[in-house]
């Protein structure tokens, strides 16, 4: 067992995967921590989907997946930050940016002949395929949104938590939700190098959401989250070593696995929830 | 004596819509005042003039001296709204620290200073028994104390709690109302406080702001609820009947226009 580990990790592809893997997981798990609690699910969810059009537009017009990724969910994320400000309206505002992104997405992979069979890759994830130079950029991205994101993060706070009595103290509410959703577009764009567009809700919600029900504070709440989502993208990509079974399916299903886990011992034994 | 809030010749509009007209109202440092109305007269938007987040049309509105602005730190707010934050286990204490300097920079890494202001507000409106209990599980009247601590923090001189009674029953209204009281008296803070209906606030308050119509009536609340006094205000027929030590606010052609407590 241990000699089977040891092998794997002699293999470069193994390692980066990891390196790539962890990258994503702590900012999925600190980013879906506020997601959790400012309850934008459905825009992070949103958001990843946008990306497709971002890759399918990239082969189009000679970019890298990446990049074309980052730049359809940035420019989405903006866009959803400055047309809902407020939580209840952002849902009509959400869908329609994510239905038109898809329709366009659509179209570039009907122009871009050639490209219908990296489009798995891209839905599901390639983990294994990560080039040193794409560790590079995700090392970039992290660090420069974790870094945003603790400078405002007790603002961010205060309005998730508290948005009238926020704004009465002069926190504003439009611009925090505007930086938010750029630095959560970065943030599900590269947790869909993990585990591809479809599944990034594993990396960016579960870990948080499980963090969120079991911890009372912040500080718990998303070392937990961190913590979980660590040991769900390292188990994950070492059982996909073992098995031959994709890395996106051991990671969402061990984190089904807790999720369940968590809301059983919730409901039951904590008796924490009505 | 400079006054804690000072209205002069405040107007309204909203929309195209005059909400308030020229109202006048002066509170004295230490005041408790019942503000009351019926739904959309403009209590909330009144308290939105007072902390700045609303403008004036025209007119002026002056907190212990100082024009009504953003981020006014004489003013303690608890907003109408609550924040539903089921599915996570979030504390009462979180909730309250998440709060105190949350209006700075950085990581919400609190000094021990905050730490006890935080305590010291968590005692004050006596959210202390369920502290470390999920906020998300507590009953209404819990969330609303939570309200109120997150209200207190920074020391206000002047606390605005904004319809704090709603959706509370009577029993929860009246532990509410207490701890109130308690913190006007060892805090002497200047209080209002909107509400729909006039009587759980009997005996406790000061004096009644009256809004309707887009106009204010302010004084002791014999002075203010009266037919004559608020027939003027609605400009039309109102009658003021007081049964048992309650007060129903009735329109002449029917319809309880304030319902009084089932209790």
């Amino acid at each position: 067992m241990i000699d089977q580990l040891k092998e794997f990790l002699s293999y470069d592809f193994v390692r980066s995967a990891l390196i790539a893997g962890s990258l994503a997981a702590v900012l999925g798990a600190i980013v879906g921590y506020f997601v959790v609690i400012r309850k934008v699910g459905f825009a992070a969810h949103a958001l990843a989907h946008i990306g497709f059009t971002g890759a399918t537009g990239a082969a189009l017009f000679g970019i890298s997946p990446l990049q074309g990724m980052l730049i359809v969910s940035v420019l989405a994320g903006a866009t959803m930050g400055v047309m809902g400000s407020r939580l209840h309206r952002s849902e009509i505002a959400i869908g329609m940016v994510l239905s038109v992104c898809l329709g366009v997405g659509t179209l570039f992979l009907t122009l871009y002949n050639g490209f219908a069979g990296q489009a798995s890759a891209i839905l599901f994830g390639n983990i294994f395929g990560v080039s040193p130079q794409q560790i590079h950029q995700i090392a970039l991205l992290s660090a420069g949104s974790l870094g945003v994101l603790f400078i405002f993060s007790r603002k961010l706070i205060f309005a998730s938590i508290q948005p009238d009595l926020a704004e009465a103290r002069g926190v504003s509410l439009s611009q925090l939700s505007f930086i938010f959703m750029i630095i959560l577009a970065v943030s599900v764009t590269l947790a869909s190098q993990v585990v591809g567009i479809l599944l990034v809700f594993t990396l960016v919600i579960g870990p948080a959401g499980i963090a969120a029900r079991l911890f009372r504070g912040f500080w718990s709440g998303t070392t937990a989250s961190v913590v979980i989502a660590l040991a769900a993208v390292w188990s994950g990509i070492l059982l996909a070593c073992m098995t031959n079974w994709p890395p996106s399916f051991w990671i969402t299903v061990i984190l089904f696995a807790l999720y369940l886990l968590v809301d059983l011992l919730c409901r039951f034994v904590l008796r924490t929830e009505r | 004596m400079i006054a804690a809030l000072s209205i002069s010749d405040a107007s309204v509009r909203l929309g195209g819509n005059e909400i308030l007209h020229t109202i006048n109202a002066e509170v004295a440092p230490g005041e408790f005042i019942g503000i009351f109305g019926p739904n959309g007269a403009g209590k909330s938007t009144l308290i939105r003039c007072i902390l700045g987040l609303a403008p004036l049309s025209s007119g002026r509105i002056s907190v212990f001296g100082v024009g009504a602005g953003r981020a006014n730190r004489m003013i303690g707010y608890m907003p109408q709204s609550r924040v539903s934050l089921e599915g996570t286990a979030l504390s009462a204490r979180s909730m309250v620290a998440g709060v105190a300097a949350g209006d700075g920079w950085g990581l919400p890494w609190h000094s021990r200073k905050l730490k006890e202001e935080v305590d010291s507000v968590i005692e004050l409106a006596g959210v202390a028994p369920f502290a470390d209990r999920p906020f998300a599980v507590l009953s209404g009247g819990e969330k609303q104390r939570v309200g109120l601590a997150q209200a207190l923090l920074g020391k206000p001189r002047l606390l605005l709690l904004d319809e704090p009674l709603a959706s509370l029953d009577p029993r929860n209204q009246m532990l509410l109302i207490d701890r109130i009281t308690q913190i006007k008296k060892t805090t002497d803070t200047t209080i209002l406080f909107t509400a729909h209906d006039v009587n759980p606030l009997l005996g406790v308050m000061d004096r009644v702001l009256y809004i309707a119509g887009g106009a204010a009536a302010i004084g002791s609340l014999d002075e203010v609820i009266t037919s004559a006094a608020l027939s003027q205000l609605y400009k039309t027929d109102i009658r003021v009947i007081r049964v048992e030590g309650n007060i129903f606010i009735i329109a002449a052609e029917g319809g309880v226009i304030e319902t009084a407590r089932h209790d």
